[in-house]
């Protein structure tokens, strides 16, 4: 093992900024990597440390300033270019062909050809194979992408990756959708891949990860490099005092408000699932008003889809939910957010948001109907309200005429959130409403989540992390397979009692194989 | 403002807008462009009478074009409008002469205005029939409207075993009279079927801007599982512009049959092409969430004098269409360096200001 301060610079970049409509994504880096290390990147979301990797992976290319290779300077126009000197990278968006097979992902633009340029199929599932082995994922070659869960999928991304023996090889994320068993042999991958003095770029938002892997850190702040260090200088409350510019905000604390009467409950939710069994499974809660109930389960536990079925979005789901004691007889999702139902889903992109129009259509789409007078809508009303959850929400936006798409995620989070306060819910659903947003943002979303359920509504939130769980329940529900396997006042949840319940809906016999699954 | 880099940053800045208004009118001017072109290339083309005639031509593609437009804007298509337009007119030709026997003996004529009515009726309902394929089996837009394109022009035929249904004059007795109005008859100086399509199109232009449906086409378009999410009723907002190009397409198959007096069921084959060049000449984006009814019908303008100015400056019909499609074609090139000047102007600025 070489001394850490023997690593040498072979990528380096001088004075770089990027500009985007809307954004100054970085503003003057610089940034050295080391080889046969692992460099670490931080920093709160949209504080440009994507956009500062795709520079180097030549997916963008910077406004101003210089990347000089091995002392060389360099300029990529395509990720091709990066490729060819080295340079391979792991996205954070899925960047697979879901209609190709593994093998043939692994070799795309790359495909492995005989005399007659015909494509060896053999020879490129033979070969994907060898790297797939080293992930120990049990993917076989030539399954189809989009049949294989999005765990395994980054897997597959990490093993194209990995298979263009780049010498500096960037990850964006990379453990995101990963199980902890599957993060502990990416991390021996990393460690096999240092060991060939192979230089790596690591970003991630998880604090503990960061600081076991790293060799070096670099922290970003609003485009900015606030700090670059060796790994075993600093620690978690350096990184966060970085990041954010002072020390750690907590979770937004509890203010001891008592919960008031029953403002829903939801009896006997089923869904069926295409493949057979269940995925939401007889699940039965009650809700009260300005309480915060959070639910607790793994990738797949069904607690998505239990909010699809509260939300009416699945016709063949049965069960009944009652909001503040009475029947909910609609069925469509257009009548139930009438009644006082709200949902947060969990991807931004897909579901939350209308990506082409502007913040303030986005945010009143929802509840267009409360700015209307016969069937016009009064602009003056609409503006007001939408300028008002701009305030409240502390959305950073200089026009609300502006796209939503150019805003960071943690400001698109809130965009989302303010389209569902608009509505005036009474039971607010969301999923994994801190996922993919930076600790200033998460804090924020935090906060309002206090405010609201002191305002008396009732939040429904799921997430799969436990210090979010802990922190802002009030009561926690446990999930496993579709069923509910535990239902715990904060006082007396422990850890340990969440992660046992959060396996228990697979029955006494232990699948393996389903547990990250299903 | 004191120091002379910020004044020359400003100036290049605006200088770089100044193109990008360019290219956002760029309809607009294309339409200046051909006025001129034509005004001086073809005499007489400026002339009072050759002008209303033109458009009277030009609302004929205008009022399909906005039915088009909501179509797109919502991600979809509709190939069946010069179909409709064809039955549509056969079924006003078939109630002016034989009215509806009622094989009882009796048989029941309508007025123009009932007439009318029924016509528009059928249009929208084969609009309904598109969008329940639609919204309902889950066929893809481009081949329900292909399926309803065949049929329809085939009930067309089928009705008058493909002859012309002539000389709709009407019988006084039988009230069926005064079917011409609505090709021939003016108000005001302007031909009826021109004060249609301005009642048409600015019902349609505030619709798209200050309704809550018109939000919903444009949320449909831009992502429909998030307006569903939001609440928006997507297979509701789909029947509705489908619908409504049906409606529209109705219009267009009175217009032509009054004017000539006569229903012809060939009428209208092709007539959903113009309508969806019109619309992306006019800046309607193809996959969905972005469009104007404003740009559409200058769209439509430009397509139409375009090939009224060509054919009385005696060029060939077959040079015609060339010219017509390299002008689409020029049009969403340039389209696509607008947005990518545009996004470069608002960078510029950007990075000069932080």
């Amino acid at each position: 093992m070489i001394a850490a301060a023997d690593h040498d610079v072979i990528l380096k970049l001088e004075d770089v900024s990027k500009v985007y409509s809307g954004t100054v994504a970085v503003k003057r880096a610089n940034f050295e990597v080391r080889k046969g290390a692992v460099n670490v990147l931080v920093g709160e979301n949209g504080a440009g440390k994507s956009t500062l990797m795709k520079i180097i992976a030549g997916v963008e290319q910077p406004t101003l300033g210089r990347i000089l290779l091995e002392g060389e300077e360099v300029s990529f126009s395509s990720s091709g270019d990066a490729v060819k000197r080295g340079i391979g990278m792991v996205f954070q968006e899925l960047n697979l062909f879901g209609n190709l097979t593994v093998a043939e992902n692994i070799f795309a633009t790359r495909e492995i050809t005989n005399r007659f340029r015909k494509i060896d199929s053999r020879k490129q599932e033979r070969r994907a194979a060898e790297f797939l082995e080293r992930l120990e994922a049990g993917i076989r070659p030539d399954m189809l992408v989009e049949d294989l869960r999005i765990g395994q999928q980054q897997l597959v991304e990490i093993a194209k990756a990995v298979s263009l023996d780049a010498r500096i090889l960037i990850m964006d994320e990379p453990t995101s959708a990963l199980s902890a068993a599957e993060v502990e042999i990416l991390f021996k991958v990393i460690a096999d891949l240092k060991a060939r003095g192979v230089a790596i770029v690591y970003i991630s938002h998880r604090l503990g990860e960061l600081i076991r892997i790293g060799d070096y850190i670099t922290v970003l702040r609003d485009g900015r490099i606030t700090g670059q260090e060796k790994m075993k200088n600093v620690d978690t409350q350096w990184i966060v005092r970085q990041m954010i510019g002072s020390d750690a905000k907590d979770f937004a604390k509890a203010d001891g408000h008592v919960p008031g009467d029953e403002i829903f409950r939801a009896e006997d939710i089923c869904l069926p699932r295409v493949t057979g069994g269940l995925a939401v499974d007889h699940v039965s809660l009650s809700l009260r008003a300005g309480e915060i109930l959070g639910i607790y389960g793994l990738m797949g536990a069904g607690r998505s889809e239990l909010f699809d079925c509260i939300m009416g979005r699945h016709g063949h789901a049965t069960g009944t939910i009652f909001i503040a004691g009475k029947k909910v007889k609609e069925r469509d999702t257009t009548r139930r957010i009438r009644r006082g139902l709200a949902l947060i889903p969990e991807d931004r992109q897909r579901e939350g948001l209308v990506s082409i129009l502007s913040v303030a259509t986005n945010l009143t789409l929802a509840s267009l109907s409360r700015f209307v007078r016969l069937f016009h809508i009064r602009s003056a009303k609409e503006n007001q309200a939408v300028a008002q959850m701009v305030r409240e929400l502390a959305i950073k936006v200089a026009d609300p005429a502006q796209e939503v798409s150019s805003l960071s995620g943690g400001n698109q989070q809130k965009v989302v959130i303010g389209k569902a306060l608009l509505t005036g819910p009474k039971v607010l659903l969301m999923d994994e409403p801190s996922r993919g947003i930076d600790v200033g943002a998460k804090a924020d979303v935090f906060r309002t989540m206090r405010k609201l359920s002191r305002d008396g509504l009732g939040i429904l939130f799921a997430t799969s992390d436990l210090d979010e769980v802990m922190a802002l329940s009030d009561r926690i529900a446990v999930m496993s397979n579709g069923k509910l396997t535990g239902m715990f006042d904060r006082a007396e949840a422990t850890e340990a009692a969440l992660v046992a319940a959060s396996a228990l809906g697979h029955g006494p016999v232990p699948h393996t194989e389903n547990t990250a699954h299903d | 403002m004191t120091d002379i880099p910020a004044k020359a940053s400003v100036a290049s800045a605006s200088s770089g807008s100044v193109l990008l208004t360019l290219m956002k009118a760029r309809t607009f001017i294309a339409l200046i462009a051909v006025l001129i072109f034509f005004s001086i290339a073809a005499p007489n083309f400026l002339s009072a009478a050759n002008l209303i005639l033109m458009s009277k031509h030009v609302a004929l593609n205008a009022f399909l074009a906005m039915g088009m437009t909501f179509v797109i804007i919502t991600g979809g298509i509709d190939l069946s409008v010069g179909s409709i337009v064809g039955l549509c007119g056969m079924v006003a030709g078939y109630l002016v002469l034989n009215g509806i026997d009622l094989q009882v003996g009796y048989t029941i004529y309508f007025n123009v205005f009932e007439i009318a009515l029924i016509t528009l009726a059928v249009g929208i309902l084969i609009g309904a029939v598109n969008g329940l394929l639609i919204t309902r089996l889950n066929v893809a837009p481009f081949i329900a409207t292909l399926g309803v394109l065949y049929v329809a022009r085939g009930l067309a035929l089928l009705s008058s075993d493909g002859r012309t249904f002539p000389n709709l004059v009407g019988k006084p007795d039988l009230g069926t009279t005064g079917f011409g109005f609505l090709g021939a008859g003016r108000l005001l100086g302007l031909p009826v079927s021109i004060w249609i399509l301005v009642v048409v199109a600015l019902g349609a232009a505030y619709l798209a801007k200050y309704t809550p449906l018109g939000r919903h086409i444009f949320a449909v378009g831009g992502n429909e599982r998030a307006a569903r999410i939001s609440g928006v009723r997507v297979n509701m907002v789909k029947m509705f512009v489908y619908m409504f190009s049906g409606f529209c397409a109705a219009i267009v198959g009175l217009i032509i049959s009054s004017e000539l007096m006569a229903s012809h069921p060939a009428t209208g084959e092709s007539f959903e092409l113009n309508a969806i060049a019109a619309a992306v000449l006019g800046g309607t984006s193809m996959s969905g969430g972005r469009g104007t009814i404003g740009g559409t019908i200058v769209g439509a303008f430009v397509i139409g004098i375009l090939s009224d100015g060509l054919v009385m400056m005696g060029v060939s019909s077959f040079w015609q269409m060339v010219i017509k499609g390299l002008v689409i074609i020029v049009a969403v090139v340039v389209d696509q360096a607008q947005r990518r000047l545009q996004s470069r102007v608002t960078l510029m600025q950007m990075a000069k200001a932080g």
